[in-house]
């Protein structure tokens, strides 16, 4: 077969900007069939797949594309699901551009192998097409726990599922998902998705308990108590940080976590969910990743007329996935780089009404190898905006940690753990963003997926 | 789920709800405070634990008919299911060291303090209650405190029961008179929490208040429950929900607090014309 040798990927069919930075719908619509065997035409099926040591994972990409190329689309989706439990979320959030699509040789001469944009499309077919149903193993009668439903949680509960174990994740909201529910909004990662994957894990005889914080309503002690045999924290990196700025207690001043969980969890952008938020009209953002672009795009169609990203750095820096930026930049969003934010300025009500920022310049690197901003003095100008959203970063939550013996974090708050996932507390395991501090969906679902092998280990080093 | 075991009407706008939540029950201590979700639409709301039952499994609410989730709580009969009961969440209250406590409750505050009270009295801590309402149709609990202390103090606001006046004045009088409190526990209105903590200062009372912001998760990953405290930020949710009265910025947190009056009232009212309140079985 003759590969397809268009420098460009095939677009993907996308909402036009203007419409849907008013509604909650996906924004990109996916390949049809056709697009994506063309797509998959472009792959060279190069010896040394550069691109599988892209993915943390180590997704059997030439492979799979492959199978796409010949319209196979359930055996692309068996050697995808080999090693990455969650494509279709992973095909819509993985930052391809620096992991898998990063290093793949079309991209030299061109833009690289829709990589993401396939994977996607083998998991949204099998979604809709896929025959088989999913069948809860026999049991071999070992119970593990797992702390938090976020991706590193539901990969480690699956992993060890499959081969019998008996799993139960508790998880401290009233819905399962962690970020990919409370965080990335619908139109980047449609809720159906998450669900259809809990509904999954359930069917393979996952037992999900939400409502259940562990460290307050049960210890970590206590699930061992409760014949639990291992443990795995995957708890995430939630807490919000602020910058210490004055006026960060006014009115209209909210965490990134706040708002998009007023928005995501608890659909304030949805008729007739009881959830109250600020009717904004204009907002600044501040921070550059996705978190930042998820704020902003969703202030957007929340009906603010202007919204800013303020971020410190220049758009090089931008830590966000490149196609959250693009599409940002689309929907109107203002992007003020090199601008850092004073002061909080108040009304009489103690409301929001201006931010004032000042200009940067960079210097030299710092110790993130990234130039160092620095301030441009008497540069300082205001934005007139009525709500501020601080997404600078988030750090573990220390519940777990400060209520249980033995477990060791490090300065920020993060749980040691090896590569294996072991914590310095026998019998307990920990990983994704609890571990490393903010990351990504595929890092944290990496570090379940390693963590279920040493769980099976250890408990058969017990027997 | 979660199922309300017992429901007794308090008085026109206060009720109280015993829930079937075992875990709960199992951990809860004096000062902690549950979060409940009605249903699939409904807010995350956050009430403190008046009591528990460790052998039935419950744990008790009393809570005002405020606005939209609670008056729709209200509704709720014994029997039916509240679609999410988490908890226990804050910091138990510290009680070590005291000897000789004030507890001050305003409304529906006293069903709060009453518990702390009654923890207080059961470890023979001498305990005095000052209890406030506006007027005697709203008199709550009366029985229940005067149980759980050596003197109960009621006043209300028009002089229609007990002592006519504030709990600020009741308290003042009794400082004055040389009661020599060690802590006084503050629980009820910001602005009554305020003023109590004004009237002990120069008697240096150590003054704990019970502190109620907006909240959404309850575990500290929000942020939205901050207030300030000695200067500095605190996430109530879990850094508290008791702080020390001395310390605390109170008018922040009533500008807090009313962030979302105007959508709040709307649909407080929208409940009561169109559903009349109950959404779920
Ligand atoms: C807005 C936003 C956008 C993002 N966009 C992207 C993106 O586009 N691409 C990408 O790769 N990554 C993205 N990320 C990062 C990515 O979502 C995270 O790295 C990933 O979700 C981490 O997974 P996790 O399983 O470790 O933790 P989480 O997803 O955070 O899940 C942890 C879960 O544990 C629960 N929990 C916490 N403490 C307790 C407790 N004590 N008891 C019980 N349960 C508890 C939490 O409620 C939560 O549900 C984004 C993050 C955010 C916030
Ligand atoms: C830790 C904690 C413990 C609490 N314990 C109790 C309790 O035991 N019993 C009880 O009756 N209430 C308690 N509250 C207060 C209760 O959570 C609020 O009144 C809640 O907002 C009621 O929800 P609603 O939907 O019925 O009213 P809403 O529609 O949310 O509010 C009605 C009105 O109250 C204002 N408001 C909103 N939140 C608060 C708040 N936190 N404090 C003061 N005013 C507010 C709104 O702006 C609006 O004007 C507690 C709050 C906290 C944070
Ligand atoms: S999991 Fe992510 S990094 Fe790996 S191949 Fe898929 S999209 Fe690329
Ligand atoms: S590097 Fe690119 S072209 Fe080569 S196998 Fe991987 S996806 Fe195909
Ligand atoms: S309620 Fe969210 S941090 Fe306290």
């Amino acid at each position: 077969m003759l590969a397809n040798m268009s420098p460009k990927k095939n677009p993907m069919p996308e909402q036009d900007p203007l419409v849907r930075n008013k509604n909650f719908e996906e924004v990109s619509k996916g390949y049809t069939k056709e697009m994506a065997m063309d797509e998959a035409g472009r792959c060279l099926n190069c010896k040394a797949k550069p691109c599988v040591s892209g993915c943390p994972v180590n997704v059997r990409i030439p492979e799979f594309i492959h199978a796409v190329a010949e319209g196979d689309f359930d055996g692309a989706y068996e050697i995808i699901t080999s090693t990455n439990r969650l494509p279709a979320i992973c095909g819509r959030v993985c930052p391809q551009e620096s992991q898998c699509e990063g290093k793949c040789v079309r991209g030299k001469n061109g833009e690289p192998v829709g990589i993401g944009r396939l994977e996607r499309f083998v998991a949204d077919w099998h979604m809709e097409n896929g025959k088989e149903a999913v069948k809860a193993p026999v049991s071999n009668g070992h119970k593990v726990a797992i702390i938090g439903s976020g991706p590193s949680g539901l990969s480690c509960a699956g992993d060890l599922a499959k081969e019998g174990y008996d799993v139960t994740i508790f998880e401290a909201f009233h819905n399962a998902g962690g970020v990919l529910v409370y965080g990335i909004p619908e139109f980047r990662l449609p809720k159906a998705i998450v669900r259809r994957e809990i509904e999954n894990l359930k069917a393979m005889g996952v037992k999900v308990e939400t409502n259940t914080i562990i460290g307050r309503t049960v210890s970590v002690d206590e699930l061992f108590h409760q014949g639990f045999e291992a443990v795995y924290i995957g708890s995430g990196a939630g807490l919000p940080q602020f910058m210490h700025i004055p006026g960060e207690s006014l009115l209209g001043v909210y965490s990134a976590n706040e708002y998009l969980t007023r928005i995501n969890l608890m659909k304030a952008y949805k008729d007739g969910y009881d959830t109250p938020i600020a009717k904004s009209k204009a907002v600044a953002v501040i921070g550059g990743g996705n978190v930042a672009m998820d704020a902003a795009r969703c202030a957007k169609r929340m009906g603010a007329e202007t919204v800013y990203i303020v971020y410190r750095r220049s758009e090089e820096e931008l830590p966000a996935r490149a196609e959250e930026v693009h599409h940002a930049k689309e929907e109107e969003i203002i992007f003020r780089l090199l601008n850092a934010p004073v002061e909080i300025h108040g009304d009489d009500k103690g409301r929001v009404c201006d931010m004032e920022c000042v200009e940067m310049e960079l210097g030299e690197p710092d110790a993130s190898g990234r130039r160092r901003p620095i301030e441009k003095k008497g540069s300082n100008f205001k934005l007139d905006v009525d709500t501020v959203i601080v997404a600078i970063g988030t750090s573990p939550n220390p519940l777990i940690k400060s209520t249980t013996e033995g477990l060791e974090a490090n300065k920020k708050g993060c749980i040691v753990a090896d590569d294996a996932g072991a914590t310095t507390r026998e019998g307990v395991f920990a990983g994704g963003d609890a571990v490393t501090g903010a990351a990504t969906v595929i890092m944290a679902m990496g570090a379940g997926k390693k963590a279920a092998e040493s769980i099976k280990a250890y408990i058969a080093s017990k027997q | 789920m979660y199922q309300i075991v017992t429901k007794r009407r308090l008085n026109d706008i206060v009720t109280l709800m015993e829930v079937a939540a075992p875990a709960v029950a199992a951990k809860a201590q004096p000062g902690q405070f549950i979060m409940f979700r009605l249903d699939e639409l409904g807010e995350r709301v956050p009430l403190t634990i008046s009591g528990y039952d460790r052998d039935k499994g419950t744990i008790e609410i009393i809570f005002q008919h405020m606005g939209r989730s609670t008056k729709m709580l209200a509704q709720m009969e014994e029997g039916d299911y509240i679609s999410d009961f988490v908890g226990p969440l804050g910091k138990p209250s510290n009680f070590e060291g005291m000897k000789k406590v004030c507890v001050v409750g305003g409304g529906v505050g006293c069903a709060i303090g009453y518990p702390a009270a009654k923890a207080l009295h059961d470890m023979g801590v001498e305990v005095d209650m000052i209890a406030g309402f506006k007027n005697k149709d709203i008199v709550i609990l009366e029985d229940e405190m005067r149980a759980a202390c050596d003197n109960l103090y009621l006043t209300t606001d028009d002089g229609s029961y007990g002592e006519k006046g504030f709990v600020t004045d009741k308290l003042k009088s009794l400082l004055e008179s040389g009661k020599g409190y060690d802590t006084v526990f503050a629980i009820g209105p910001v602005i009554m929490m305020k003023f109590v903590s004004a009237v002990t200062k120069p008697f240096g009372v150590h003054t704990v208040v019970s502190l109620n912001p907006i909240m959404i998760d309850g575990t500290g990953m929000c942020g939205g429950c901050r207030v300030t405290v000695g200067g500095e930020t605190k996430f109530a949710c879990v850094d508290g929900p008791e702080f020390d009265g001395h310390k605390v910025d109170f008018d922040e947190l009533m500008k807090r607090n009313a962030f979302y009056k105007e959508q709040e009232q709307k649909a407080g009212e929208h409940i009561c014309r169109l559903t009349g309140g109950v959404r779920v079985g």
